[in-house]
């Protein structure tokens, strides 16, 4: 199955890479948008199936690793192969 | 060697640490590399600058897995003197021995330049009696915007945890936060390059206090003479 995390900066923090993206959307005439954030995507193959037990490790990979609590939050996809 | 500066891949102030440790304050210190184990009887360990795993997914966030880094808590568990300088103090906070994170400037700029601080009474060597009022040590980062949530943040105040305040603000820094400690006094985390400033050619010389203070503990054991 293939796995897609996606981590983005908490809503609580800081983005200076999301409120300089949202200058130059601003600079393109886009004036309706606002509330950039810019976050990262993490793809990767595993194998098993969607249980609890592998919806466990892969919490625990994001907690780890793929996402700094104090800054981020992380969700994530399970797709089939 | 009593210091043990850590060597990450990508570490890049590995050697002016060990240089102004050994060669400009007089203790033995060498470089042991990430994969290796703590030697015996180090009395200090000094993780430093640089871009270690280069900067992939967070700056700091790879190194912390470093199969050194179970001796390095064992370490600092057993009240060992850690200083951890840049992405020494990335990695000391990804880590969870020093709180918060450290994320990009708010100007979106990589700041290198030599920085004025502000010192704050944290503890008996981290002072102004012992450092002065105010300081310059040079600062080369891009992500050093220190972030907490506010019990943390309330927490490092009320317990005299910050060391060094940036003044004025060069990277959107929360509490204009340069350097802090944690609550037992033994582990420290800065931006501000101190290794950086300690001989006569450098920007100022007063990465030398700073990098006393830490060694304090040590200098104290063994008194050598500076040659600065």
């Amino acid at each position: 199955m293939k796995v897609t995390v996606f981590v983005s900066p908490k809503t609580t923090v800081l983005d200076p890479q999301g409120a300089a993206v949202e200058q130059a959307i601003k600079s393109l005439g886009h004036h309706s948008i606002e509330g950039v954030r810019v976050g990262k995507t993490v793809t990767f193959q595993m194998e098993g199936a969607d249980t609890p037990e592998i919806r466990d490790e892969i919490d625990r990979l994001c907690d780890g690793l793929l996402s700094n609590p104090v800054i981020e939050d992380y969700r994530y996809e399970i797709a089939p192969e | 060697m009593k210091v043990a500066i850590i060597q990450f891949p990508g570490s890049n102030c590995d050697w002016d640490a060990e240089h102004s440790v050994q060669d400009v304050i007089g203790l033995p210190a060498g470089r042991v590399w990430h994969k290796d184990a703590l030697p015996d009887g180090v009395e200090a360990v000094i993780v430093p600058g640089g871009f270690s795993f280069g900067d992939y997914l967070r700056c700091g966030a790879i190194a912390r897995f470093s199969p050194i880094m179970t001796d390095l808590k064992n370490f600092a568990g057993q009240g060992g003197q850690v200083l951890g300088i840049c992405n020494g103090f990335q990695i000391l906070c990804e880590s969870g021995l020093l709180p918060g994170a450290l994320v990009r400037n708010d100007c979106m700029e990589f700041r290198c330049l030599n920085q004025p601080l502000k010192v704050e009474n944290s503890n008996d060597r981290f002072n102004t009696e012992t450092l002065g009022n105010q300081l310059s040590l040079p600062i080369a980062h891009g992500e050093g915007n220190y972030r907490a949530d506010e019990d943390v943040l309330a927490g490092l105040e009320a317990n005299n945890q910050v060391l060094l305040r940036y003044q004025p603000n060069p990277n959107g820094s929360i509490h204009d936060i340069a350097g802090i400690r944690n609550l037992a006094g033994n582990v420290y985390g800065m931006m501000p390059h101190p290794e950086r400033a300690v001989e006569s050619h450098h920007p100022c010389l007063d990465g030398l206090p700073i990098l006393q203070a830490f060694l304090q503990p040590l200098l104290q054991s063994s008194p050598v003479e500076i040659t600065a």
